[in-house]
Order: structure tokens, then C-alpha cells, then sequence
């Protein structure tokens, strides 16, 4: 691992960032905010992908037989439809057992109750399984059953579904594109606050060399300084985000529970946390081994 | 020990420091290059230290052309080379045992040795005790000898020095000297450049003397007299 003089560089390094707390915590909180913006569209989209997984539930697929299709043919279909690849259910909902639906929930029953005969057909709600919710899975199983000559129509919104998956797809082509730029802005703010830091220890940086340090034992506390940075920077992006959760799951809740889905909104997970912190530490790494590689070249002997 | 051969510098401002410079020290010498301000002394011990890299002519120490040196092997070289000079460059916010201990950090020296030798360096300069104080709390005097410490601390065959009784009155000028006849008794070889002819010749060691670059006085190759007497 460290050898004695790694960890001495090391300790230098976290002694000198502790002397002065404030510079710091500010060169910290900015490098903690820029991993904190890709980190949050990320969750977003880790929740966005947690609620259409709970969709699979919400495309029940709505098949209406024909009018005039009897009760019990359509309890046939049912048991011929349960055979069907990618259907966890169906239910059967007579035409009468629609129609008090209607009346309880519509708010039309006065009106209803003046119908003569009832004008609902025998339906049947198809509910697919997980692994076939997918649209493309939807739209297949829709045309199998479109097919059928007692179907009279098979409603199914894939649409939105494709929409909202496009939506996901959108934003996680922004996380990348947030995480790139930002990255590179962690880059430019460590890479300047080592260049600072070496400006300010040149003497130390011309001594060192003058008495027969290598460029890899100088740049060492300042590649240290970096890693250090982007690492502590990466863990107060976390209790921002961890802190964001907090904030938002009450409210995430109870939305989800008008809803009546049971969606807990979700924190990073094991591997993003660890992307996070080895990804913050790696560009801070990066930032300061730049930074350090240009500017200590300016101590070398000139021909 | 070294040998320069038409040895010529000129900084990238066109300035020629240095023109056909040639001369040789033999191991264990105490060689003084005198000169007024600004005649070249300075260059010449940064060519001699791989500080400035000559525009001609080659520098050859311990038989190895050091202008072949690529810049990876630079820090091993200095290494093997104690340097003085006359602002010392101690760093300020360091006591004095981390100022003399940096040339054996810098070279991996295993940290039970390093007190050892730190102390010796130090005891070898009279400055024994003062281990804990920064050097602003030393006297000017004091703080030279802990450069001349530094210098000493890693043992090398071949110590440099820039005006190192620059700002120091004659009593602690000549104390400082002393100290370096005394390295080169013990078989280090020792370059001192200094504008102080009476301390020269108190000495009565070797002199090369510059003007405006070029060697104009005193002998090239040592001393026969010299050398035969050790």
C-alpha cells in the first residue's frame, strides 16, 4: 500500500488542508455541488425507472368484446386469454357488473338510470406480466388479442408509456452530459487551487528540488491534496443528496399513496455511492496531477 | 574530480555569462572563483549543479558527462552534490531539523538514520541544541551554518557554494571557511564563489578569478604544491 513516505505526504497533506478550515470547506462545498447536480439527476432517473416499473401494473390492458358477445363465450376467451405468453391475469367484468361500476364512480347515475337497456359490453381487463410490459411486449400482446373476431377493440395508452420511457431516456443522456461537464469543472477547480497552492509553496517546491527531490516526490502532497479534495468533495455531495431524499421522500410519499402505489422514493445505492466517491477522489486526482505536472516543469534547468 | 571544458553559457536574453571556460579540480580540493559581481561566478557553479545546462562545451564530474543527463536522472545527481548559498534558502516555517533533515527525506533514508545524521551535520556546524528553533530565530551567522548543514547532511563528495559569507561580518566569514577546509580535508571537494579577496588570501587555497565570463587569473589545473602537501 503507502509506504513511509506516501503517508508522510499524505498526513502533510491533510494537516495542511485542516490549517485552513475555511478556504477549504469552500473549495470543498463547490466541488461538493458539482457532483451533487448529476448525482441528483441520476436519483432522478433511478426513481423515474423504480415508477414505471410499478407501471407494469398501471397498463392493464382493457379488451371489449363485441356487443352481443354472451357472458359465458367471454369466460372462454378469459380462460384462452390466461394462456396467452406474457399475461399474469384477467378478469372478467360483465356488461352489468361495468355498468354499476360506472354509475358508482362516474357521478352519471340519474342519467344511467333512464337507459333502457344497457349499452356496456362484457370486458375483459388483461393485466400483463412484468417481464412483458415493456411497449414493444404491450403492443404485441394487443394485436394478438385485436385479432380475436369477438374483440370489438383493445385499449391500451402505450403511448405514454413510450413517452415517458423516452423522457427517462432524455434525461439520462443528460445525467452523462451534466456528469461530463461538471467533472471537467471539478477538474478546472482543483487543477487552480493546486496551481494556487503551488505558487504559494514555490519556495518549498525550488528548495525540495534543489536538494535532489524528484518531480514524483514533490508533486506528491500536491496529487494528495487533489485526491483528498475531490474525495471529501464527492462525500459532501452525498450528504446533499442523502439530505435532498430526506427532504423530498415525506411529500414522495404521500403522492405515491394518492395514488395508491406503494413507491418509496430512493437514496444512492451501494455502487453509485462508491462511483461517487471513486469518481470525485479519481478527478480530483487528475486535477491536481495536471496542475502539478505543468507548473513544476517551470523549476527544471533551462538549456 | 571535475573538468570543465570550454565551457560557454548565454541566457535566452542574449547575454553571454560564460565564454571557453576551462579548468580542473582534483578530488578533496578547496578551490576559490573570485570575481567582481556579476562576472559569471554564480553560472559557472549553477552549470557545475546542473541548475543552467551550458550552451557549449561540456562539464565532467567523477568522469560522467553531465550534460548527457536527462532530466530523470537530475534529482539523483543533486543529490550526490551539497549546495550553499547566500540567502541559504531555509524555509522559513521549518525548524531546523526538518530544513537539514529534507536532502535525506527526499532520498528515502530509513527515519532512525535520519535523526543520527541530522544531529551529526548539525554538531559538525556548532549548532548542536538548536534542533526545535526556526531559523528566523537564529542569527544570520547561525542560519548560513544550517544551510552549510544541509548541505553536508547527506554526505556528498562535492559541496557548491554561492557567496555563503555574503552577509556576514569577517569574524563569521572566516568561521564559515574554516569549516569548509575542513570538509575538504576529509577528502570533499569544495567550490566556493565569493567577491572576498582577503578572505582568499588568508587561505591561501586555489583561486580562479572571472571577469565578464572568462578565466583572467589564477591556475587552471591545482596547485602542484598543493596536492603533493596532502
Amino acid at each position: 500500500m503507502l509506504d513511509s513516505r506516501q503517508l508522510q505526504a499524505l498526513l502533510g497533506a491533510l494537516g495542511r488542508l485542516a490549517r485552513a478550515p475555511l478556504a477549504t470547506m469552500f473549495t470543498l462545498l463547490v466541488i461538493g455541488l458539482a457532483l451533487a447536480l448529476p448525482g441528483a439527476l441520476g436519483l432522478l432517473v433511478r426513481n423515474a425507472e423504480a415508477v414505471s416499473g410499478g407501471i407494469g401494473r398501471a397498463v392493464d390492458m382493457t379488451v371489449y368484446l363485441k356487443n352481443g358477445v354472451p357472458l359465458s363465450r367471454a369466460q372462454q376467451l378469459a380462460t384462452a386469454a390466461r394462456s396467452e405468453p406474457g399475461v399474469a391475469s384477467v378478469t372478467v367484468i360483465s356488461a352489468g357488473e361495468g355498468l354499476r361500476q360506472f354509475r358508482k364512480y362516474s357521478g352519471f347515475g340519474a342519467a344511467l338510470a333512464a337507459l333502457k337497456s344497457n349499452p356496456l359490453p362484457n370486458v375483459l381487463r388483461v393485466v400483463p406480466r412484468p417481464r412483458a410490459s415493456g411497449p414493444l411486449a404491450l403492443e404485441a400482446l394487443r394485436r394478438t388479442f385485436a385479432a380475436w373476431p369477438e374483440v370489438d377493440m383493445v385499449q391500451l395508452d402505450t403511448q405514454w408509456v413510450m413517452r415517458f420511457e423516452a423522457i427517462v431516456a432524455l434525461v439520462r443522456r443528460l445525467v452523462l452530459l451534466a456528469a461530463v461537464l461538471l467533472g471537467a469543472g471539478v477538474l478546472a477547480v482543483v487543477g487552480n487551487t493546486i496551481r494556487l497552492e503551488i505558487l504559494n509553496r514555490s519556495d518549498e517546491i525550488e528548495v525540495t528540488k534543489l536538494v535532489g527531490g524528484s518531480n514524483a516526490f514533490v508533486r506528491r502532497p500536491f496529487v494528495y491534496t487533489g485526491a483528498l479534495y475531490g474525495l471529501g468533495g464527492a462525500l459532501l455531495a452525498w450528504l446533499i443528496l442523502e439530505g435532498a431524499v430526506l427532504a423530498l421522500s415525506g411529500p414522495a410519499a404521500r403522492l405515491a399513496e394518492l395514488y395508491g402505489s406503494g413507491f418509496v422514493l430512493q437514496g444512492l445505492g451501494g455502487r453509485e455511492l462508491a462511483l461517487l466517491l471513486g469518481g470525485g477522489m479519481a478527478l480530483g486526482w487528475l486535477g491536481a496531477w495536471i496542475s502539478a505536472f505543468r507548473h513544476l516543469r517551470s523549476f527544471e534547468p533551462r538549456a | 574530480m571535475i573538468r570543465l571544458e570550454r565551457v560557454s553559457k548565454r541566457y535566452p536574453n542574449g547575454r553571454e555569462a560564460l565564454t571557453n571556460v576551462s579548468f580542473f579540480v582534483d578530488r578533496g580540493e578547496l578551490l576559490f572563483i573570485t570575481g567582481r559581481s556579476g562576472a559569471g561566478k554564480s553560472t559557472l557553479l549553477k552549470v557545475i549543479a546542473l541548475l543552467e545546462r551550458p550552451t557549449r562545451g561540456t562539464v565532467t564530474i567523477n568522469g560522467r558527462n553531465i550534460g548527457a543527463l536527462g532530466a530523470r536522472h537530475i534529482p539523483a545527481f543533486r543529490r550526490q552534490l551539497g549546495m550553499v548559498f547566500q540567502d541559504h534558502k531555509l524555509l522559513a516555517d521549518r525548524p531546523v531539523f526538518d530544513n537539514v533533515a529534507l536532502p535525506l527525506v527526499v532520498a528515502a533514508t530509513p527515519f532512525k538514520d535520519i535523526d543520527k545524521r541530522v544531529r551529526a551535520a548539525l554538531d559538525q556546524v556548532g549548532l548542536l541544541g538548536k534542533e526545535r528553533m526556526l531559523p528566523l530565530e537564529l542569527s544570520v551567522g547561525e542560519q548560513q551554518r544550517v544551510g552549510i548543514a544541509r548541505a553536508v547532511v547527506g554526505k556528498p563528495p562535492l559541496i557548491v557554494a554561492d557567496e555563503p559569507t555574503g552577509n556576514l561580518d569577517p569574524d563569521l566569514a572566516l568561521e564559515v571557511m574554516r569549516l569548509f577546509r575542513r570538509f575538504s580535508e576529509v577528502g570533499v571537494t569544495v567550490l566556493v564563489a565569493t567577491h572576498d579577496v582577503h578572505i582568499v588570501r588568508e587561505f591561501g587555497s586555489r583561486e580562479i578569478v572571472l571577469t565578464n565570463g572568462e578565466l583572467t587569473g589564477g591556475s587552471a589545473d591545482p596547485l602542484p604544491s598543493l596536492v603533493a602537501s596532502r
